[in-house]
Formats: structure tokens, sequence, C-alpha cells
């Protein structure tokens, strides 16, 4: 046909507008290799008969990002003293703009989250996804629950109504009736004999510092382990779990560590 | 896993110790319904025993004889040079290079700054729960004011700094006095209204205040304004998970694991002034004849007689 023609109008724009859109992106690469980390970390081999219910976990993140964000608003407001907590918090609800969203947001996610939690954990055991070699996962998906719910029983303290304050009593003297530690535990939980203000900063420091940064941690390691391990086919997939990976082969290091059984070192 | 067969995770094989085990524990559980002291002991030797057993079994490959390997033999050749280097190199080479050296001293250094960050902090966070816990004396008005007989709840703030916080609420009865040795001494019954079971407040099972025709005592005094609201209890009653006691704070029903706490006292200046709070495992008795077996402080739900008492050594300090 006809000889090549110069670029229309149209075309170079698109062509400007792509070297404009791509400048920084590649700057930021160049410089950093996040691109092709995040690809890496996005664009993952999947078993193909994945289910809705592998979705599970990602809700569960999203409804622990949920918390995170509303959590941050609400410690604007917040104040943590005997004197002024309820207030604060009848001030979130009824005259801060949008507080009581945000409250409302933070209240029921909550139970969102753990139940969410529940449900992910349920599919990952009836899935069998808690196999080798994803015990490790499953581990600290454990222990992520168990934060979870540090979480709920720091955080229903805060509010410093009668439910909270008595719920709290109950727990805190549960705890102590734990043998051995359970007294000390307890005390160190009330910060002192008595449940008081003492123990309101505390509980707020722990609920929203604390255990959120050991949860931060510990969804990276969970998320990591994920990447590294891949996504577990369900029990019926024709599909052989985990086959895109090579045996790797033991090196020295490992030699000494693994089990006798379990191959390389010996062979 | 075995080359051959990639598909076969590896699995320990099928061995007694963890079913054992699990026995055990099942016969601790059933015991500690039947009969903690000898079932449950019995429960405690064979899960030890297997225990041990499945600890055996799970380390047997580590611990296990190494595989005999013959060493490897090759004949000595010529080559005189190389062969004294090879003898030469173990002894000779540096047992500690300047490398490991710099490392080891490296991570120390990392630990100790990190040490002496973690620690400090960590004894803030820790030792202010447990250092300097205040014992704090109560004053309640003058006893006059507390009429013979007759059942009051008392609230009060042990704490006024600390504000409504540290309101606490005691039932109380004047007994009148009794004779001990050659003087009349006054006897109160003053009885904590912390549950034994979880730390709910307990609450008087009987109508109480205007319902009788009968006035609040009120009095302010250092510990802020005192209410003595009088009351005929049947016994006083958890609205938590439903704990019973009788007016002398035995146990009469549900879950609680003792007596309820009760308070010293002592009259100065003819004020009565509540001192400290301990523990009662039981009453008996009645008011000023009661027999009350006391002890320590202890927290809601701990055992403070029986066997039990074991699982609670060391309280940490507490009034």
């Amino acid at each position: 046909m006809a000889a090549r023609r110069p670029p229309s109008k149209s075309q170079a724009r698109r062509e400007q507008m792509s070297a404009a859109v791509n400048f920084p992106l590649d700057w930021l690469e160049e410089r950093s290799g996040l691109v092709g980390g995040i690809k890496y970390f996005l664009f993952r081999k999947v078993p193909g008969d994945t289910n809705w219910m592998q979705t599970l976990g990602s809700a569960t993140l999203t409804a622990f990002i949920v918390q995170a964000v509303t959590g941050v608003i609400l410690a604007m407001y917040y104040k943590p003293t005997p004197e002024a907590a309820y207030s604060s918090i009848q001030n979130i609800t009824d005259h801060v703009t949008m507080g009581w969203l945000v409250r409302g947001m933070h209240k029921w996610g909550a139970s969102v989250f753990i139940i969410l939690m529940f449900l992910h954990m349920g599919r990952v055991f009836l899935f069998g996804a808690y196999k080798y070699p994803r015990e490790l996962n499953w581990i600290v998906g454990v222990l992520l629950l168990a934060m979870g719910m540090l979480e709920g029983f720091t955080g229903y303290l805060l509010p410093w109504d009668q439910t909270a304050y008595w719920a709290s009593v109950v727990g805190i003297n549960l705890n102590g009736t734990a043998p051995f530690l359970g007294p000390w535990l307890a005390q160190f939980l009330r910060g002192g004999q008595e449940i008081g203000a003492e123990t309101l900063t505390r509980f707020y420091s722990l609920h929203m510092l604390v255990i959120p940064g050991a949860i931060a941690g510990l969804i990276v390691l969970h998320l990591y382990l994920i990447i590294r391990l891949g996504v577990t086919s369900p029990p019926w997939s024709a599909e052989a779990a985990g086959e895109e990976w090579e045996d790797e082969a033991p090196t020295e290091l490992r030699a000494g560590l693994t089990r006798a059984g379990s191959g390389g070192a010996a062979s | 896993m075995d080359p051959a067969e990639p598909d076969q995770p590896h699995v320990p094989a099928p061995t007694i110790g963890p079913v054992g085990f699990a026995i055990g524990v099942v016969v601790i559980l059933v015991g500690l319904i039947v009969n903690p002291v000898w079932i449950s002991t019995i429960g405690v030797v064979i899960a030890v025993i297997f225990a041990f057993v499945w600890a055996r079994e799970s380390t047997s490959e580590l611990r296990g004889r190494r595989a005999a390997v013959e060493p490897e033999v090759r004949p000595a050749e010529a080559e005189p040079a190389a062969a004294a280097e090879a003898t030469a190199s173990p002894d000779s080479a540096e047992r500690f290079p300047r490398s490991k050296f710099l490392e080891a001293s490296t991570l120390g250094l990392g630990a100790v700054i990190g040490g002496v960050v973690t620690v400090p902090v960590a004894g803030f966070a820790v030792l202010p729960a447990f250092l300097g816990q205040k014992r704090h004396e109560v004053d309640l008005g003058p006893v006059s004011e507390i009429t013979e007989g007759q059942w009051y709840i008392a609230t009060f703030m042990t704490d006024p700094a600390e504000g409504e916080t540290s309101r606490r609420t005691a039932f109380i009865r004047n007994n009148g006095s009794v004779k001990s040795g050659s003087t009349q001494v006054p006897s109160f019954t003053i009885i904590s209204n912390r549950c034994a079971h979880l730390g709910c407040p307990v609450q008087a099972n009987g109508p109480t205040g205007a319902i009788l025709g009968l006035k609040d005592v009120v009095e302010v005094t250092k510990n802020g304004k005192i209410t003595m609201t009088p009351t005929v209890p049947a016994g006083f009653g958890c609205p938590c998970h439903g704990g019973q006691y009788d007016t002398e704070g035995n146990r009469t029903a549900g879950p609680p694991v003792r007596a309820l706490d009760r308070y010293s006292f002592d009259i100065r200046n003819g004020r009565l002034t509540l001192l400290s709070t301990f523990s009662v495992s039981q009453v008996d008795g009645t008011g000023a004849q009661a027999q009350i077996h006391a002890y320590k402080l202890a927290g809601p739900g701990q055992h403070v007689d029986g066997l039990e008492q074991i699982l609670y050594p060391l309280q940490p300090p507490h009034h």
C-alpha cells in the first residue's frame, strides 16, 4: 500500500502522552525497582480454578485497613482519661461531622474483621491449605487471630461506659485466674491493683500502637509466605498445587537444620 | 522428600506417643470433673510418660546413629609439595580470623545498644504496675451514726484524687460490742462487694433505702461523699454470672470459688476506718461470733484454700 506516512496528529499526541506517563514510572523503576516489585507481587501465577472463597484473606486485609484508617481518625478526637473518655466518644458520635459514621465503621468493622478472620481460617482448613509447605503460614495466621482478639479486648474498654468497664473487669480477672502467672498478668493489664486511669491509657496504647504494629508485621510475613509458596489449588483441582516450583536441592547450610529423612542432606 | 516420589510429603510414621499423650490429657480432664486427686494424677502420669515417648520418637532421627560412611581413601600420589600443603593448612590457617572478630563485635555492640534501650523501656512498661501500690485507709464517719444490727450499703472513694473510678462499695453491719478478754471491743461485719468469681459488683438481695422508711446516712470525709443506704438483705447476689452469697459472704450458689472478701477496720476517734482488704475461704457462725477463715488478699476467681491454692503460689503486691 502506501509508503509509511508521517504519524498523524492524534498518534503523535498519544505517544507524547504515554511518554509523559511513563517518564515518572521509569524514573522510579530505574532508582528503586519498585515497579517491578509491585508487578511481581500482583501478577503472580495462580491456579486456574481458584475459587471465590479464596478472596476471604484479601477481604480480611481490607477489613484491617478500614480499622486502621478509621482508628487513626478516631484517635484525633478521642481522649483516654477517665474524666473525658466517655464525653469525647459522645462528642465524636453527636458533634464531629461524619463522626457517627467513622465510629460506626470502626465499631461494626471490628466484628467484620473477626468474622472474616474465622471464615478465612475455615476456608484454609477445609481446602487443606495449611498442609506442607504452608504450615508456617497457618501458624502466623493463628498469631494474627490472637492479635485480632486482643484488639477486640483492649478496644472494648475505650468507650469507658458501664458495659466497657465491667466487661474489662471480668476479662482482666479471667486472665487473673490463670495458674501461677495469672495474678501478675492481671495486675500488669490493670496497671496497678485497681482498674482506673492507668488501665485506660494502657489499653489505649496497646490498642492503637502495640497490637496494630504487631498485626502489620505479621501481615507482611503472611503475604511474603503466600508469594513465596503460591496460592493453593482447591481440593477438587486437576492441577497439582505448586507445580511451577522446581525442587530446590538443599544447600550445605540447610543440611544440618532439616530432618535427616527429608532428603537432600543424605543424598 | 524422597526424590523418587516427589509428591509424597514427608510425614512421620504413625506412632504411639501422640495417641497416648492425647489419652492422658483426656483422663486429666475427665478426672478434673470426677476425681481431681486420683484420676487426674493418673492422667498426668500417662501424659508425661507418653510426652516423653513422643519426644524420643520424634527426635530419634536427630539422635540416631550416624550412617557409617567409609572414609575416602586415595592412594598416596607423588607431588609431595601439594600433600605437604594439604596437611599443613588446617593448622596454619587462622582459627579466629579478623573478619569473624569484626562480625561478632558488630553484632555484640548492636545487642548491647538494643539492650540499653529495651531494658529501661520494658521496665517502665511493667514495673509501675507492681511497685509503690498504696494502701488506702477509708474514713466512714462516726460510729454513732451506724445503727446496731442494721445492714448498710456504703459507697466511698478510696482515693478522691483518682475520682469516681476509685469508688467502692461495702456492706456494713454494726454487731455491737463483744467481750475480748476483760474489755468490750466493737464488732463490725464489713464485706467487700467485689464478687469472688470475676469481680463484678455484688448487690444486696432485699429491700433497700426509702422502701424501708429509713434515711441514708450521708457523710463527707476525706474519702469524698459517703453514702450509707440501709438495707435488709437475705444475702448477696452477682448480676454477671449469678453467684449467690449469704449474709456472712459464704457462697451459696453459682460459680464463685470462695466467700466474699472483707475489710479489716479500726475505730479512730470514734470514727469507723477501713484498713485493708483480705480474702476469706469460709465463715462459720454469724455476726460478732463469726469464725472468719482469713487469707491474704487474692484476685477474684482464685482459690485461697484446698488443693487449688497451689496454682497461685505468688501474689503480686496489692492491698
